[in-house]
C-alpha cells in the first residue's frame, strides 16, 4: 500500500531508536521532526549546500538525500552528538575560538564533514581539508577561517598545542 | 514528495520479480543521489520504489587480468579510492575525484548514475572511451549492452522496463594505450559545462595512432562520440597541430545545449580546448605506457 509506514531501527549518537516512517520520509525530516535533533540544517532544495550533513557509519553524508529506510541499521552520528557532554569536540573548538563562525548556518555540516575527514586521515593536507568541505557551501565566511580551524583541530588531536 | 509504494530486495533474484511485476510503473532508488533530487523538487512522480540499495552482492571491484568488473551498487567514494581502479585504470580514479562532492559519492553508486542517463554524467564518457560493457538482469535472462548503446536520449537509457543494470566490464586497453577526462568546472565536482573523455591507442614503435575514442560530455542529448575528430587522428603520428584540429572537428559535431552556465558558442569553443586538452593527457599516458 502507498505510504504504509515501515519499521526503522537505527543508531543515532550512540542510542538506537525504533520508529515507524512512510517510505517517502527522509533521513533530515527524521532528525529534525521526528526527534527534534534540528543542529542539522535544510539549506537548499538542489542537494548541494551540505548544511545537512550527517555522519553515516562514519562518512560524510547528505541527509536530505536519504530516505531514512536507507539509514536502517546504519549507525548515524549529527552535530547533537559530537560534543562529549559540555566539552566541545576539537573541531568545535577550534571553529569558535579562530572565528570561522559567522551566521552558523553551515557550521554543523562543516563540523560533520571536518569529523569525517579527520577520522579517515588524522593529518590531512590542506588540500585534502578543502576537498573535504567542497560540498559545505558557506555564504559568509570565505572558508578561510574554517580550512585553517580543521587544521588547527587535527593538530590539537595529534596531541599538539 | 508524494506517498509510493516501497520494496526493498536483499538480492538481484528479490529484485527481478518486482520489476517484471510493475515494469515502467516502479523507479529503481540506488543512492538516490540524482533521482530523489528530481522527486524532491516534483519533476518525477512514482507509485512504486524498488530500493537496491541494500543488494550487497552488487559491490565489487574485481581484476582479474581478463578485464575489470565492477558492481552497479559499487560507490563512486569506493572506486575513487580503489587501488585496483588507481593501478591500470586511473583516469577512473581521477574522474571520481571531480565528481559532484565527498558526501555524493559516499551514497551514490556508479550503476545509479549511469541509469539516470544524464548526457553531462561524466561517468558514461569515460565509460565509452574505455570500451565499456554493461551487464543488465531481468527474470529472462542477462545480456550485455556497449556502453556505447546505452544512452538513446536525455535521461533515457536502454533498459527494457523490467530490467536492471548489474555489472560494467572494462576489457583490457590495448598496450600503447592511454585515457584521459577533462571537463569545464567552476568549482571542482561541477557538472562540466562541457566534457570530453578521450582514449589514444598508438602503433608500438612509431607513435602513429591506432585507434582514438574522442566522448564528450554535455555537448548533445547523450554522450557524443566524436568520430570525425577521431578520424582525423588515426593512422597518423600525433601532432600538437593535429590535437587542435581535432578538438575544432569534435566541436563541429556536437550539438551542445544553452543554459545558465553557457551559450551554444561558448560550449563550441570550450569543446575545442577541452577535448585538446584530454587528448594531451591521454597521448602522453599512452607514450609512456
Amino acid at each position: 500500500m502507498k505510504g504504509t509506514p515501515r519499521e526503522l531501527k537505527l543508531t543515532i549518537n550512540g542510542k538506537v531508536y525504533e520508529l515507524m516512517v512512510k517510505p517517502k520520509t527522509l533521513l533530515v525530516d527524521v532528525l529534525r521532526k521526528e526527534l527534534k535533533l534540528t543542529g542539522t540544517r535544510i539549506g537548499c532544495l538542489s542537494s548541494s549546500c551540505g548544511a545537512c550533513t550527517v555522519n553515516i557509519d562514519g562518512k560524510a553524508v547528505r541527509s536530505c538525500s536519504v530516505l531514512a529506510l536507507q539509514a536502517n541499521g546504519r549507525d548515524v552520528t549529527t552535530i547533537e552528538g559530537v560534543a562529549d557532554g559540555d566539552k566541545l569536540h576539537p573541531i568545535q573548538e577550534a571553529m569558535v575560538e579562530h572565528g570561522a563562525i559567522e551566521c552558523g548556518f553551515c557550521t554543523s555540516g562543516m563540523v560533520m564533514s571536518a569529523r569525517a575527514l579527520l577520522n579517515e586521515n588524522p593529518k590531512p593536507t590542506r588540500e585534502e581539508i578543502r576537498e573535504a568541505i567542497q560540498g559545505n557551501l558557506c555564504a559568509d565566511s570565505g572558508y578561510t577561517k574554517y580550512i585553517e580551524a580543521i587544521e588547527i583541530a587535527s593538530e590539537k588531536m595529534q596531541g599538539g598545542k | 514528495m508524494k506517498d509510493f509504494e516501497y520494496f526493498d530486495p536483499k538480492t538481484v533474484k528479490e529484485a527481478l520479480p518486482l520489476l517484471s511485476q510493475y515494469k515502467e510503473e516502479a523507479k529503481i532508488i540506488a543512492g538516490g543521489q540524482s533521482l530523489l533530487v528530481v522527486m524532491k523538487q516534483g519533476m518525477l512522480t512514482t507509485e512504486y520504489i524498488i530500493d537496491i540499495k541494500g543488494i550487497s552482492d552488487l559491490d565489487y571491484i574485481n581484476d582479474d587480468g581478463k578485464g575489470l568488473r565492477i558492481g552497479a551498487l559499487t560507490l563512486h567514494r569506493t572506486i575513487e579510492k580503489s587501488p585496483i581502479i588507481q593501478k591500470h585504470f586511473m583516469v577512473l580514479s581521477e574522474m571520481e575525484r571531480n565528481l559532484a562532492t565527498i558526501q555524493t559519492r559516499n551514497w551514490g553508486t556508479i550503476g545509479g548514475n549511469l541509469c539516470h542517463g544524464d548526457p553531462a554524467g561524466d561517468p558514461a564518457s569515460v565509460f565509452i572511451a574505455l570500451n565499456a560493457k554493461l551487464k543488465v538482469a531481468s527474470m529472462g535472462g542477462e545480456r550485455i549492452i556497449d556502453m556505447e548503446e546505452f544512452s538513446k536520449d536525455y535521461f533515457e537509457v536502454a533498459l527494457e522496463p523490467d530490467e536492471m543494470l548489474t555489472e560494467i566490464q572494462v576489457p583490457p586497453p590495448p598496450p600503447h594505450t592511454g585515457t584521459a577526462h577533462e571537463k569545464l568546472m567552476v568549482m571542482q565536482g561541477d557538472q562540466g559545462v562541457t566534457g570530453a573523455a578521450v582514449s589514444i591507442t598508438l602503433k608500438s614503435g612509431d607513435g602513429v595512432c591506432e585507434d582514438a575514442h574522442i566522448v564528450l560530455s554535455n555537448a548533445a542529448s547523450i554522450p557524443l562520440r566524436a568520430r570525425e575528430a577521431e578520424k582525423r587522428l588515426i593512422g597518423k603520428v600525433v601532432t600538437d597541430d593535429l590535437l587542435v584540429e581535432a578538438g575544432e572537428v569534435a566541436s563541429s559535431e556536437a550539438d551542445p545545449p544553452v543554459d545558465v552556465h553557457g551559450t551554444a558558442e561558448y560550449r563550441r569553443e570550450m569543446i575545442k580546448v577541452f577535448v585538446s586538452r584530454a587528448a594531451q593527457r591521454a597521448l602522453e599516458r599512452a607514450t609512456s605506457s
